[in-house]
């Protein structure tokens, strides 16, 4: 990083100014924002729901039918997720979540989206060669797995719930959520069996 | 409207960036944009979800790539304030020169057309207190347009053949909202398209949300 300020630090420098002498705005927000999206509302959250469908049948039932109500009883903080549609993914069928025209993400259940989600390449890609894109973020599908992609253009979120990995049948429900990524539930990696 | 935020399907835009892992804000201005826009809507700058997505999407298509999510963001929550008369580009420029910025610095977004001007896709009816038009497994054919103002009808998916799998419901209608015209609730479903149809040579399956306005029945000849 430059010692110079970025011209878009020094804009919203200059807006945040405004704002505070306005009284539109606090430096405590800020402070609460940045407290809130690092610490409490993240992909933790949905490896919650991912571990619990893994090692709860009727649980996973709930989730794939009322994902939304599920979020709700959780009382997971962060929005946009005013409704929530769980895809399982199987040996047969891989489900991948891109929003093409903005950067639509259910931040309640996996926090605020990582830079390469909102921007053009995966955006403009994963719905015109998913397989190949996936192949190149490290994830490479079976011939015999289909792809479908859940395109977020209205306000529906998606939540991809991963293939629980082999060799995780003695793990429990806390264990298995510390192997739950981000990306699992996206739907652009799998989940590794811990070495 | 027609614009480099639609970018799906798009060629040219070949590296991806991927990384396992990075911090949710890279710099501390961008939680203070973050922070702003939810200022901005207590503020009544904006009063719905439409109107910030048109106001990002109002963006000059050379920032809108150059400056990044949250760089976006600025430039949309500055047009808001702008906008709604709460602040004016003389003094936030003002101020930042004051801190040391160059006069080109400016991140601009294209002022707003009116509301008479501009809309999205029109509504066909009024559906609240009515049945859904279509039933899941209808075929389905999305109208081809190019509406001046906000719509959530991705270019890629104009004028192509998909099947409904799910009604999923009245939700506020995005071409309208977006310019202040209320809510004018439409009926949403989830339409399923084949990759191929779409003009894609991947084989896979393509789903979107679409509301009921973009949608036209194909008529099957018995």
């Amino acid at each position: 990083m430059s010692d110079q300020p970025s011209p878009q630090s020094l804009r919203t420098e200059a807006i945040e100014t405004l704002l505070i002498e306005k009284k539109l705005l606090t430096s405590e927000a800020i402070d609460t924002v940045l407290t809130t999206f690092s610490e409490q509302v993240g992909p933790m959250n949905g490896a919650k729901l991912v571990a619990r469908a893994w090692v709860d049948q009727g649980f996973k039932a709930r989730l794939l039918e009322d994902a939304t109500t599920i979020v709700q009883e959780y009382g997971f903080e962060g929005g946009q997720v005013d409704k929530l549609i769980v895809k399982a993914c199987s040996e047969s069928v891989h489900h991948v979540v891109v929003c093409t025209l903005c950067s639509c993400y259910p931040w309640a259940v996996l926090g605020l989206p990582p830079r390469w989600y909102k921007d053009p390449g995966y955006r403009s890609r994963i719905v015109r060669e998913p397989r190949k894109v996936l192949t190149e973020m490290g994830l490479t599908l079976p011939d015999t797995t289909s792809i479908k992609v859940w395109d977020s253009s209205a306000e529906i979120r998606y939540l991809v719930l991963p293939l629980r990995p082999a060799g995780t049948e003695d793990l429990d429900e806390t264990a298995l959520a510390e192997l739950i990524t981000r990306d699992a539930m996206i739907g652009v990696a799998a989940i590794e069996t811990p070495s | 409207m027609d614009g480099i935020h639609d970018l799906g399907g798009q060629s040219g835009h070949s590296a991806l960036g991927y990384l396992r892992n990075e911090p949710v804000f890279k710099d501390r201005w961008e939680a203070t944009v973050f922070t702003m826009v939810r200022a901005s809507a207590q503020a009544g700058a904006y009063t719905n979800i439409d109107q910030f997505r048109h106001a990002v999407e109002r963006i000059e298509p050379k920032a809108y790539l150059e400056h990044g999510y949250y760089g976006r963001w600025l430039g949309a929550v500055e047009t808001l304030f702008v906008e709604a008369g709460i602040l004016t580009t003389a003094e936030i420029t003002e101020r930042a020169a004051h801190l040391g910025a160059g006069p080109d610095d400016l991140i601009a977004a294209r002022p707003s057309l009116t509301k008479t001007q501009a809309t999205g896709i029109p509504a066909k009816r009024n559906p609240v207190g009515e049945a859904p038009w279509f039933k899941v497994g209808d075929p389905v054919h999305t109208v081809q347009a190019s509406p001046l103002g906000h719509t959530r009808l991705p270019g890629y998916a104009r004028n192509k053949k998909g099947l409904i799998t799910a009604c999923q419901g009245l939700w506020p209608y995005p071409d309208l909202r977006a310019h202040g015209h209320g809510e004018q609730s439409q009926y949403l479903y989830t339409v399923s398209f084949k990759s191929l149809d779409l003009g894609f040579s991947e084989a896979f399956e393509l789903n979107l949300d679409l509301f009921e306005p973009y949608l036209s029945l194909i008529e099957t000849i018995l």
